[in-house]
């Protein structure tokens, strides 16, 4: 049976795009499938692992959980969406530079979430970004990477000079 | 074997990973995230019985509706196959018995992926229903009907029996024995990548099957198996994995499937498991139930040691044989064990396979053994870290089961975690409902036997120098996310003297790359390391040779550093890397190499010697600390501190990332996570979801302080020896001892939970003995031992017949 395709127009990334699709599909899916941004991911379509979230009019949603439709004209981010000009976002740059991607399955997720979280609170102690970031699960990291990346690029986007510490990088020899 | 200790440029450094921005900008690409033109999606029918008898599949109402393609069930792929040679037990599709709920039993490929969905209801199974075995201690009592025609004994798949010396005589001369029995539940690896695998099949009669697995080379000898082709028209192609743990290093139905339909349809085929799937899939940590008994003098020296397991295997082999040694395997490579003796059985039962996860078969006998000890210590009046730091195994020594320990940094691990937690504040002096534990583990660097007999290398590297001053890597070895193809770079341009980002490496892609064994126990860095620099090296002296005349000086005195290839004696003098690589090119052709590595020969003769062998063990020790709610019986971990013996760091950031992750899957193991199974007999998964599996989240997660020792080992490239498994076992064994140093209760099973402590808590408070966790090892048939006298007796690693060990013995003695 051929599905009847609906239309409908969002801004992904910041570019108005029309997209036809199935109307029983899920924002993951009209993404993944339908505009060719494999970047979100999926670890169970069913909103308990976070894996799949992306920005909703700058809020952190579990795009496995949103119809596509219910994104008309409304604004998508994802991580496609983060580097501007070729150059890393300072999240993308700090988990590049800590580790905090370790098989990189998780990470598109976090970023949002984080980016979320300094959206709203540019300076999160560790508690908050616990917090923020509790929807979330990575298995590789043991999030401590992902904590002090989120912190490191806090400062840097705040605009102070921050540097790792040397026991984040190197542990206590 | 590398390289030494001259001025290391990129070695033991935090250097971002070669694949670091494409993990953050998304770009990786995938298992699922690959679509062909023309691609159609296949689903797997799964069983709803634990146990039972095909007795009729009709497929035809699925083939005929619209949008399906193919619909494949068990007498397409009657070819049997399996992970280890000596369990070929798996069929793609079940051809005559199901064996567990989940079990695969057809395939549809469609248009679409709902399609193939609804078609898996069109498929009409009848079954007949039989006993399933829902546990180890089942499978015993139950020898009938058995799950598989094939095994040791009944519905036991393997038994174990071997023995180092007389353990009961070393029991006599003993000041203390004592016994326990210990619980550890099963666990699954939970990768945030649910398994996928896109095949396409070529009219010219070629095969290709992208997958996420952690062993391309096991799965392309799979694959030429099962579908009777000639592995030279077969490429498998690893993605990077989004997590592996353990998970994907079977080969598995669903991949077998994908290429079957990719066949018999002409077209790309895709296949990716649901999150429930993935549960199915499973080839986690065994349940396993352990007893120990240990002899010890006053000052906690081990006199014998008594070991035995049985562990739940599921319904196939899979690694299951290589899992049981290994719960008798790692015994001995920390405290000094003179004498010996392990029992090993796997029970077959009606559920998921279990296999390797991070730790294969050791963190198990890790918890058993160093509970053990903490109340073995108590019991003395010992300080459990002195008791541990007393009786090491000195390095470069050999071990009762015939394990040659090389370097050993445990004291040192010691040391840093006793210091650095203020363990001797703290130890028995916390107010109640605060504990301290500590526990100590090793892991193996690499598996010293390949998984099929032969006489190949583990690993090969093939080097591409380019006139442009770039090089490529090849390798077979597989990116899981602990940072492979990162350390194949750094290694390359350390040799080199050049930038890692000048490196290109090419893994995981049976055409293109020479075989590497697959990540898993700990392998890739030693072996494709050490395949890395022996490339690497014969590339450097092709290049140096033709630099030292351009330059007019001797071969030794070619210096490789910063992109130039120059005069130690005269820095100035020298050319750009890419200028000596065409100097080379121009007067002996196109500059490339290759460099394999093959473990050394282990010492140990007897059957069973070849789990355990590696080529370095690494070390660590961990100390915990917890708050125990009394009231509750809930256990909060705020923090832990680890050391880990890594030999050397390669890249310093990924080894924090691995140490840090293992402890993160240890606490998960250790307070809450298992397979848990409900229903029918037990044999149902309870709701296989990730909200039901419960994982730790970043409000469970403890902080860690960690601790990097570095203790070069000759084995091991520059010196480096494995940190993606062994940081994990010693956490569960540190959290049950802080738990008891807490409140005075042993939960001596894993996980710890709260309804456990509670009920520990319960008892103690009636007087009983304040404990949760078996009281019993049930009684098995176990074979007649195999007898190895140990190094110290007279042995040359092989087994003797009872009386020739016994004169062996006395002769070592006397
Ligand atoms: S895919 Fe898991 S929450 Fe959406
Ligand atoms: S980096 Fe692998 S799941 Fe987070």
């Amino acid at each position: 049976m051929p599905d009847s395709k609906t239309k409908i127009a969002l801004d992904v990334n910041g570019e108005s795009v029309e997209v036809a699709f199935a109307p029983h599909k899920t924002l993951l899916e009209v993404l993944r499938e339908d505009l060719s941004l494999t970047g979100t991911k999926h670890g169970c379509e069913l909103g308990e692992c976070g894996t799949c979230t992306v920005l909703v009019d700058g809020t952190a949603v579990l795009s496995c959980l949103v119809l596509g439709l219910a994104c008309a004209g409304r604004r998508v981010k994802t991580v496609e969406g983060l580097a501007t000009g070729g150059q890393l976002h300072p999240l993308q740059d700090a988990f590049a530079e800590l580790g905090a991607a370790q098989c990189g399955y998780c990470t598109p997720a976090f970023l949002l979430a984080a980016e979320a979280l300094l959206a709203r609170n540019p300076r999160p102690d560790r508690d908050d970004i616990k917090r923020a970031l509790s929807g979330n699960l990575c298995r590789c990291t043991g999030y401590i990477k992902i904590y002090e990346a989120v912190e490191l690029a806090a400062a840097r986007m705040r605009g102070e000079p921050a540097e790792p510490a040397r026991e984040t990088l190197y542990g206590i020899r | 074997m590398a390289s030494g200790k001259r001025g290391l440029r990129v070695v033991g450094k935090a250097l971002r990973k070669v694949d670091a921005t494409a993990k953050v900008t998304g770009t990786t690409k995938f298992a699922d995230d690959l679509f062909l033109p023309r691609m159609l999606y296949a689903k797997l029918l799964r069983s709803p019985h634990a146990h039972a008898r095909i007795v009729s599949i009709d497929p035809s109402p699925a083939a005929a509706l619209a949008g399906v393609k193919a619909v494949l069930t068990g007498k397409d792929l009657p070819i049997r196959f399996g992970i280890l040679p000596v369990s070929q037990d798996e069929h793609a599709l079940a051809l005559d018995k199901v064996r567990f709920v989940g079990d695969p039993v057809a395939a549809v490929a469609a248009t679409s992926e709902e399609a193939a969905a609804a078609a898996l209801a069109h498929i009409a199974v009848r079954y007949e229903p039989l006993r399933p075995v829902t546990d180890a201690l089942d499978a015993l009592a139950h020898p009938e009907p058995r799950i598989h025609d094939y095994g040791d004994l009944g519905n036991l798949h393997k038994l174990i029996h071997l023995e180092f010396g007389d353990v009961e005589e070393s029991f006599r001369d003993a000041d203390l024995v004592r016994e326990d029995t210990f619980f550890f539940e099963g666990s699954t690896h939970l990768p945030m990548e649910q398994h996928a695998a896109v095949a396409d099949w070529s009219a010219d009669g070629k095969l290709t099957l992208w997958s996420s697995t952690q062993t391309p080379h096991y799965v392309h000898r799979a694959l030429a198996q099962v579908l009777e082709l000639s592995p030279a028209r077969i490429r498998v192609i690893a993605c990077p994995n989004g997590g592996g743990f353990g998970g994907k290093s079977d080969p598995f139905s669903h991949e077998i499937v994908a290429a079957k339909l990719a066949m018999v349809t002409g077209r790309p085929v895709k296949i990716t498991l649901t999150r429930e799937e993935v549960f199915y899939c499973h080839r986690g940590r065994h349940p396993t139930l352990m007893w120990v008994k240990t002899g010890v003098k006053k000052d906690g020296a081990i006199t014998g040691m008594h070991f035995k397991s049985l562990l739940d295997g599921g319904g196939y082999g899979s690694y299951g044989v290589a899992s049981t040694y290994y719960t008798g395997a790692l015994q001995t490579v920390t405290y000094h064990v003179p004498r010996y003796k392990f029992q090993g059985a796997r029970a077959f039962t009606n559920k998921p396979p279990c296999g390797p996860k991070r730790g294969h078969g050791t963190p198990q006998p890790r918890f058993a053994l160093e509970v053990h000890l903490d109340k073995i210590a108590e019991q003395l009046g010992l300080d459990p870290a002195e008791l541990r730091l007393r009786h090491l195994v000195p390095p470069d020594s050999l071990t009762a089961n015939w394990l040659r320990v090389g370097t050993m940094g445990l004291g040192r691990c010691i040391e840093k975690v006793v210091g650095g937690s203020g363990w001797k504040d703290k130890f028995r002096k916390l107010p109640t409902g605060k504990g301290i534990g500590l526990a100590c583990s090793s892991y193996i660097t690499g598996a010293g036997l390949p998984i099929y007999w032969n006489a190949m290398p583990h690993s090969g590297v093939q080097l591409k120098c380019d006139r442009g001053g770039g090089v490529t890597a090849f390798c077979g070895s597989t990116e899981i996310g602990q940072g492979s193809d990162s350390i194949l770079a750094a290694i390359v341009a350390e040799v080199l003297g050049i930038d890692p980002l000048d490196v290109a490496v090419v893994t995981g892609d049976t055409d293109l790359t020479p075989v590497d064994l697959g990540s898993y126990s700990s392998r890739v860095t030693l072996m494709t390391g050490n395949a890395a620099v022996q490339a690497a090296e014969r590339a450097r002296e092709i290049i140096a040779r033709h630099a030292a005349a351009k330059l007019d000086v001797s071969v030794e005195r070619v210096a490789f550093a910063e992109g130039r290839v120059f005069d130690v004696e005269r820095p100035e003098r020298g050319l750009t890397f890419a200028d000596a690589v065409q100097l080379a090119e121009a007067a002996g052709g196109t500059v490339g190499t290759v460099g394999s590595y093959t473990p050394p020969p282990s010492p140990g003769k007897y059957r069973g010697a070849g789990v355990g062998p590696s080529p370095a063990y690494s070390y660590s020790a961990c100390v915990a600390e917890v708050d125990v709610d009394p009231a509750t019986g809930i256990v909060r971990v705020p923090k832990i501190w680890i050391a880990h013996d890594v030999g050397r760091a390669i890249n310093a950031a990924s080894v924090m990332g691995q140490i840090e992750g293992s402890v993160y899957m240890g606490l998960g193991e250790a307070l809450m996570e298992e397979m848990a199974y409900r229903g029918n007999r037990n044999v149902v998964h309870k709701i296989p979801s990730l909200l039901e599996y419960k994982s730790p989240t970043t409000l469970e997660m403890c902080d860690v302080v960690t601790y990097v020792v570095e203790d070069p080992d000759p084995n091991g490239p520059f010196g480096a020896k494995e940190c993606g498994q062994g940081p994990l076992l010693p956490v569960p064994p540190a959290v049950a001892n802080a738990v008891y140093d807490a409140v005075g209760v042993r939960v001596d099973e894993v996980p710890i939970t709260p309804e456990k402590v509670f009920k520990a808590l319960r008892r103690k408070e009636k007087g009983e003995a304040g404990r949760f966790g078996p009281t019993a090892f049930p009684d098995i048939a176990w074979p007649e031992p195999i007898r190895v006298p140990p190094p110290w007796e007279g042995g040359d690693g092989r087994a003797v017949a009872r009386g020739k060990e016994q004169r062996a013995a006395r002769a070592a003695r006397d």
